[in-house]
């Protein structure tokens, strides 16, 4: 497996590791929800160095992202972070990522841990058949990334840099230093709390993350694990790549049809609008269990007895102490409020399809 | 970490405890290291009553946040009774798992098979080997 550069610390803290697409990861550090809550109600610091980057630079790095991914990044401000899904030709989705415009031909693709290889050998595979004037750099392995999440999060982040985080808006980054260090910090994240997202170098994460770890202890401040991030995020309403979606489902299946813009060219297009006409399909759904029992990633669902699709993911939420999930079903039984049932070993637990998101924090 | 084991029952290697009421009724439940290990249970599934077990089989299920476990029932018998409680707190189970945890009664249908199972001392000492 590999480890990321926090690893040590990791191992000092008394983490339990789990292999995560390769990566040795923290799942959790004390559990799941103390560091769920702690993120919620003060700050959780993640270690997301196991994450991709990818450098596109050059007179023509718009066009080549414009044609790989789905969201129109034309009106995209320098200083702008935005989402968006890579496709496959079959309108599959490969990744969603999210893209940083550093400059004018400049922009860095953030890509989740598994498919970064796959979404590396993609665009370049892209960029080699159409020649754009650009080039990529996978910049993966010299860079660190830490999520401090959390309603706490700017005050804690505020003592270690000059830039007034104040100004700094949702889903816009900086160029800045994070404790002398120079970093990027990305008003953004994965939790559905207020917070951000701090790239810097791989050799010198370690400082800012024992700065931050140090000085958050007063503030309420946890380190948070994966088992944390998953409960966060599922309950936020966010998707995870390689469990809510995969190379055969289309974007507008999913949640993140505001990402995908028809009115412009990109990879995979004809595919998802061939999928979209032919008015059949599925649709990732929320799912809120109302009978006893926990959904869990491929446990089946059924409406009256017939199956109907799959639990993409599940769990027991903390902040709202029931089970909740996401699933994949046939678009004819997606609408909210239809009841439906979970085969949970060898018995049948009602359930229903909910609204995403779970959870929205109080702004 | 974990609280000692208590001598007045036996263990299994799947961390399971067994108490012999002595009138061949046995309390089963998960030990103090099973709980710390599986962190905080929100969940746990317990069987009907009546159910006939055989030792080593699944008898109820305890869910994390993160996991699903099985608990496999250290004798073999029938269930007489379940720890309801459970249902509407699993958290219990963290906090006393050799008390008010319990999971299962369980009449024995072979008594012999209880001194087949570890001693406190010998269930410590296989997880000070399991640690290495």
């Amino acid at each position: 497996m590999k480890k990321t550069p926090l690893y040590e610390k990791h191992i000092v803290l008394n983490a339990k590791i789990i292999d995560f697409g390769g990566w040795a990861m923290p799942v959790q550090y004390t559990n799941v929800i103390e560091e769920h809550r702690a993120t919620r109600g003060f700050a959780g610091l993640f270690d997301i160095c196991h994450m991709g980057e990818i450098e596109v630079k050059g007179p023509q790095a718009l066009d080549l992202l414009q044609l790989v991914l789905t969201r129109n990044l034309a009106e995209q401000t320098i200083g702008q972070v935005k989402l968006s899904t890579l496709l496959n030709e079959e309108g599959g989705i490969i990744d969603d990522l999210t893209v940083y415009k550093m400059a004018n031909d400049s922009y860095m693709l953030v890509t989740n841990a598994a498919p970064k290889d796959r979404d590396w050998a993609w665009i370049n595979q892209i960029q080699q058949e159409k020649k754009f004037d650009c080039s990529l750099k996978d910049i993966s392995d010299k860079t660190g990334k830490l999520d401090l999440q959390g309603p706490r999060s700017e005050e804690i982040l505020q003592k270690f840099t000059e830039t007034d985080l104040k100004t700094l808006r949702f889903y816009h980054f900086c160029e800045s230093r994070v404790t002398g260090f120079p970093a990027i910090i990305s008003r953004s994240g994965y939790t559905g709390e207020d917070g951000f997202e701090i790239y810097t170098t791989a050799d010198v994460i370690g400082n800012i993350w024992d700065s931050l770890i140090h000085a958050g202890e007063h503030s309420g401040l946890k380190p948070a694990g994966l088992g944390a991030r998953d409960t966060l995020r599922l309950e936020a309403g966010m998707m995870l790549n390689g469990q809510d979606m995969n190379e055969s489902v289309s974007p507008l299946e999913v949640p993140y049809s505001w990402i995908v813009d028809m009115n412009k060219d990109f990879i995979g297009k004809a595919a998802v609008l061939a999928r979209k006409n032919s008015g059949k399909g599925n649709k990732l759904v929320g799912i809120e269990v109302t009978g006893r029992g926990i959904a869990r990633h491929e446990y089946k669902v059924f409406h009256r007895g017939k199956e109907i699709g799959v639990v993409t993911s599940g769990t027991f939420s903390p902040t709202l102490n029931k089970a909740i999930g996401m699933a994949f079903v046939d678009i004819d039984f997606s609408a909210p409020d239809i009841q439906v049932e979970i085969a949970v070993r060898d018995a049948m637990v009602p359930a229903k399809i909910v609204k995403l998101p779970f959870y929205k924090r109080s702004k | 970490m974990s609280k000692p084991n208590p001598q007045d029952r036996v263990y299994s290697r799947d961390h399971e405890w067994a108490k012999d009421n002595g009138d061949g009724i046995v309390v089963v439940g998960i030990t103090d290291y099973a709980q710390e290990m599986l962190t905080d249970i929100v969940f746990v599934e317990l069987p009907p009553i009546g159910k006939k077990v055989a030792k080593g089989e699944p008898v109820a299920v305890v869910e994390s946040v993160k996991s699903v476990s099985d608990v496999y029932s250290p004798v073999s018998g029938e269930v007489i009774d379940v720890n309801t409680k459970l249902e509407t707190n699993p958290e219990i189970v963290n906090q006393d798992a050799f008390g008010d945890g319990w999971m299962v009664k369980i009449r024995l249908s072979d008594a012999g098979e209880l001194k087949t199972l570890l001693s406190a001392a010998d269930y410590e000492q296989m997880l000070k080997e399991e640690k290495h």
